[in-house]
């Protein structure tokens, strides 16, 4: 029961995370139809930037760690925001008329292109972070096994909700969220009120970005270590989460992150860890082929 | 209009100025942490950091200039004579194909004789057959029946292993193990296939990139049979129909009378992978000009229509990927075969990635195209090799270049396999999936 209690929590910090990241997936899948394979790859952009960032910080001695935190988010979401931006400005931008596959093509190509670029100018090797956040709580105790929920889950889910209702309130209440969801219903009717739709487009990628900076200080504060390569599996789980959740849903995104951050820490805690990955992939095979709508999604209409 | 054609107005100046400035500034967030501060694990092991603002000039000087430079020969637009210009290169190259094949055949039949003493162009040319091999199997699934296969190197790697194993077990000699390899592939194909008959487009490519992830981390965890990490070594090498390449009396090298070379093996090698690169080649332009053929192109065009004619595209799509797995498992038997070691090292998704991109470039559907990208593509690795880490990120720069300035591949210009009255082009504005289906 205690050891449950505890992988439930660990599963709901590691889904958080994943939520974030499918968010990302979830309002370029509703917009624009198009899985943005890069996406897991911007993730892992944004926790070297705020590797990057924190280490300035500390060298021109703000060392604060509530202020560096603060100020390491806001450069990493900004310039990861950028990338997102330049990505989509060059790779996808120019495909909107192409043939269906062309958008998915170039972004793998996108993809390899911002592993290699990170792989070249940070190294191959890991990067360590001290543990900047110590400390937690000892929930109960009970046959030798301690509960505990440490300050730096904390962070994380509370970073992550924040980030969620600002995001909501920003789709549900602003001119731009208005723009955005009249985009995900019509384009074509979208442009035709008068609503800038390669605007609207550029700003969902911007916006994803920024979360997916925020997974990645997050996924950097919690494991403490990063690479290069980090991307691709975050970003094929966080799309299963996205998948699972009902793709173009909101909400959905962040349930399905959740989840798949509970399944994959319960499989490694109940079954085998070597096979931890294989049961992400298999949910998402499974997930397409018996639920393709996901669990909040809605159907889609096939048209001719 | 007039106004574009008077280039050098101070108000285009002025535009292209204020583009390169924005360039600029782009580049110099992207660009200025990321490539400016070079973490590297210090002496403590704690990370320390050193600035290279220099290059993050030199990158942001770049951006400013090419941005100008395009600004001002283009405007904001794109060339409006850049798609006429490679739609007359396509269909020159279409015309041209014919006999650039044979001249491409001939000189792969013959590339051992020119190379035989440079032992590294030899092996290069058995890499680049390997690919085009695997490039034609791909373009089975992607460029016939319009199925984006990124996993593709999982019906490789079953190849691979279903050889090392069936070899080291029972003894089997490679002209056994071969077409059982291709069987067991083929059924791998058919296993992928079933699950993703209803996905369509952007699902069915991730479904089958899971699809490669799952099979390479069973290879590298079923550590009984697979060897896990370490792989399986002492793969047998192949023998001339039974003569060993060694320089025993009952060798390849006493039998013929000829003095014992290791080149002898490296020849073989390199004739058994063309003929089986021509074998594949040859049976995919049979099979798209046999029903099942027009059923993929069909699929391909607009799976809609295609069942509103009465195809059935469970089958269609079973046996493309069935077919694309089974080229897939020859070329991973002759792989194990070829380098005596396995492991689930070279089977990751870059290397389906690699493959896809091989098929892409060569313009999807075009054989010639295929075996043209893997000649150009290796080689410019092979030239790129001082450059090790950069080549990765050319090769991704140039898949996405490919996609914008040419979807359709270097050499492909659509044209029907099977046609009534003259040969024509099939403009991409014709084609259903050339519109993107922004209402879904």
């Amino acid at each position: 029961m205690e050891y449950f209690v505890q992988q439930l929590i660990n599963g709901i910090t590691l889904g958080s995370i994943y939520g974030l990241i499918a968010i990302g997936y979830t309002m370029v899948y509703g917009i624009i139809g198009m899985i943005n394979f890069a996406h897991g790859d911007i993730f892992m952009v944004g926790a070297f930037l705020a590797l990057i960032a924190f280490l300035v910080l500390v060298a021109i001695g703000i060392t604060a760690v509530p202020l560096a935190l603060l100020l390491v988010l806001l450069v990493a979401m900004a310039l990861t925001a950028l990338y997102g931006w330049a990505v989509e400005r060059i790779a996808y931008r120019p495909l909107r008329q192409s043939f269906r596959l062309a958008p998915l093509i170039s972004a793998i190509g996108m993809s390899i292109v911002l592993q290699n670029y990170v792989q070249v100018a940070q190294g191959a090797r890991v990067k360590p972070l001290p543990p900047l956040v110590r400390g937690g709580y000892t929930l109960f105790e009970g046959n030798d096994f301690a509960v505990r929920l440490s300050n730096i889950q904390i962070i994380v889910v509370v970073t992550t909700l924040a980030a969620m209702a600002g995001f909501s309130y920003l789709v549900a209440r602003t001119r731009l969220g208005r723009n955005m969801r009249a985009c995900e219903q019509d384009l074509k009717m979208a442009a035709l009120s008068g609503i800038d739709v390669d605007r609207t487009i550029s700003l969902t990628f911007v916006i994803g970005a920024a979360l997916a900076a925020v997974a990645g200080l997050m996924f950097l504060l919690y494991y403490g270590v990063i690479d290069f390569f980090i991307g691709f599996l975050a970003g094929v789980k966080a799309f299963t989460a996205a998948v699972l959740g009902g793709i173009g849903s909101l909400p959905g995104a962040m349930l399905g992150g959740i989840l798949i951050g509970l399944i994959e820490t319960m499989w490694s805690a109940y079954f085998s860890i070597e096979y931890k990955d294989v049961a992400a992939f298999s949910i998402l095979i499974i997930v397409l082929i018996f639920l393709p709508t996901g669990i909040l999604g809605r159907p889609e209409v096939e048209k001719v | 209009m007039p106004r574009e054609s008077e280039p050098f107005q101070p108000s285009a100046l002025a535009a292209a100025l204020k583009e390169a400035v924005i360039a600029a500034a782009v580049a110099f967030g992207l660009f200025g942490l990321m490539v400016g501060i070079k973490t590297d694990q210090g002496p403590t092991s704690a990370l320390v950091f050193t600035t290279r603002f220099d290059i993050v000039g030199i990158l942001v000087a770049i951006a400013f200039v090419g941005r100008f430079i395009f600004a001002l020969l283009h405007g904001r637009a794109r060339a409006p004579f850049g798609g006429v210009v490679s739609r007359h290169l396509g269909t020159a190259a279409a015309r041209s194909a014919p006999y650039a094949a044979t001249a491409f055949l001939i000189f792969a039949l013959i590339v051992p004789i020119v190379f035989y003493s440079n032992r590294y162009w030899l092996d290069l040319a058995i890499l680049i057959v390997t690919y085009a091999m695997l490039g034609f199997g791909l373009n089975i699934v992607v460029g016939l029946a319009g199925l984006l296969d990124l996993g593709y190197v999982a019906f490789y790697a079953v190849g691979a292993y279903s050889y090392a194993l069936l070899a080291q077990h029972f003894g089997w000699s490679f002209w056994i193990c071969l077409p059982m390899a291709g069987i067991l592939a083929a059924f791998a194909g058919i296993l992928l296939g079933f699950p993703v008959l209803r996905l369509r487009g952007d699902y069915l490519a991730i479904v089958t990139l899971g699809f490669g992830e799952i099979i390479r981390l069973i290879l590298l965890n079923w550590q009984n049979l697979t060897g896990g990490p370490n792989g399986i070594s002492g793969v047998p090498r192949p023998s001339f129909f039974g003569l060993p390449f060694n320089s025993s009396e009952h060798g390849f090298a006493a039998t013929f009378g000829l003095s014992y070379s290791a080149t002898h093996r490296t020849v073989f090698l390199y004739y058994v992978i063309l003929a089986l690169a021509l074998l594949t080649n040859w049976v995919t332009l049979r099979l798209r000009r046999l029903p099942i053929g027009r059923a993929w192109e069909a699929l391909r065009e607009d799976e809609i229509a295609c069942r509103a004619l009465g195809i059935n595209t469970t089958t269609t799509k079973l046996t493309a990927f069935a077919i694309g797995a089974m080229f897939g498992g020859f070329a991973g038997a002759f792989f194990a075969t070829r380098q005596g070691f396995i492991s689930p090292e070279s089977f990751t998704f870059s290397e389906s990635a690699f493959v896809l991109a091989i098929v892409v470039l060569g313009g999807m559907g075009s054989q010639l195209g295929v075996a043209l990208a893997a000649t150009v593509m290796l080689c410019a690795f092979e030239l790129l090799r001082e450059f090790d880490q950069y080549r990765m990120l050319v090769f991704g720069a140039a898949m996405v270049a490919i996609m914008i300035y040419r979807p359709r591949g270097l050499v492909s210009a659509r044209t029907p396999s099977v046609f009534l009255r003259g040969r024509k082009d099939i403009p991409p504005e014709l084609v259903a999936e050339a519109r993107t289906e922004s209402a879904a």
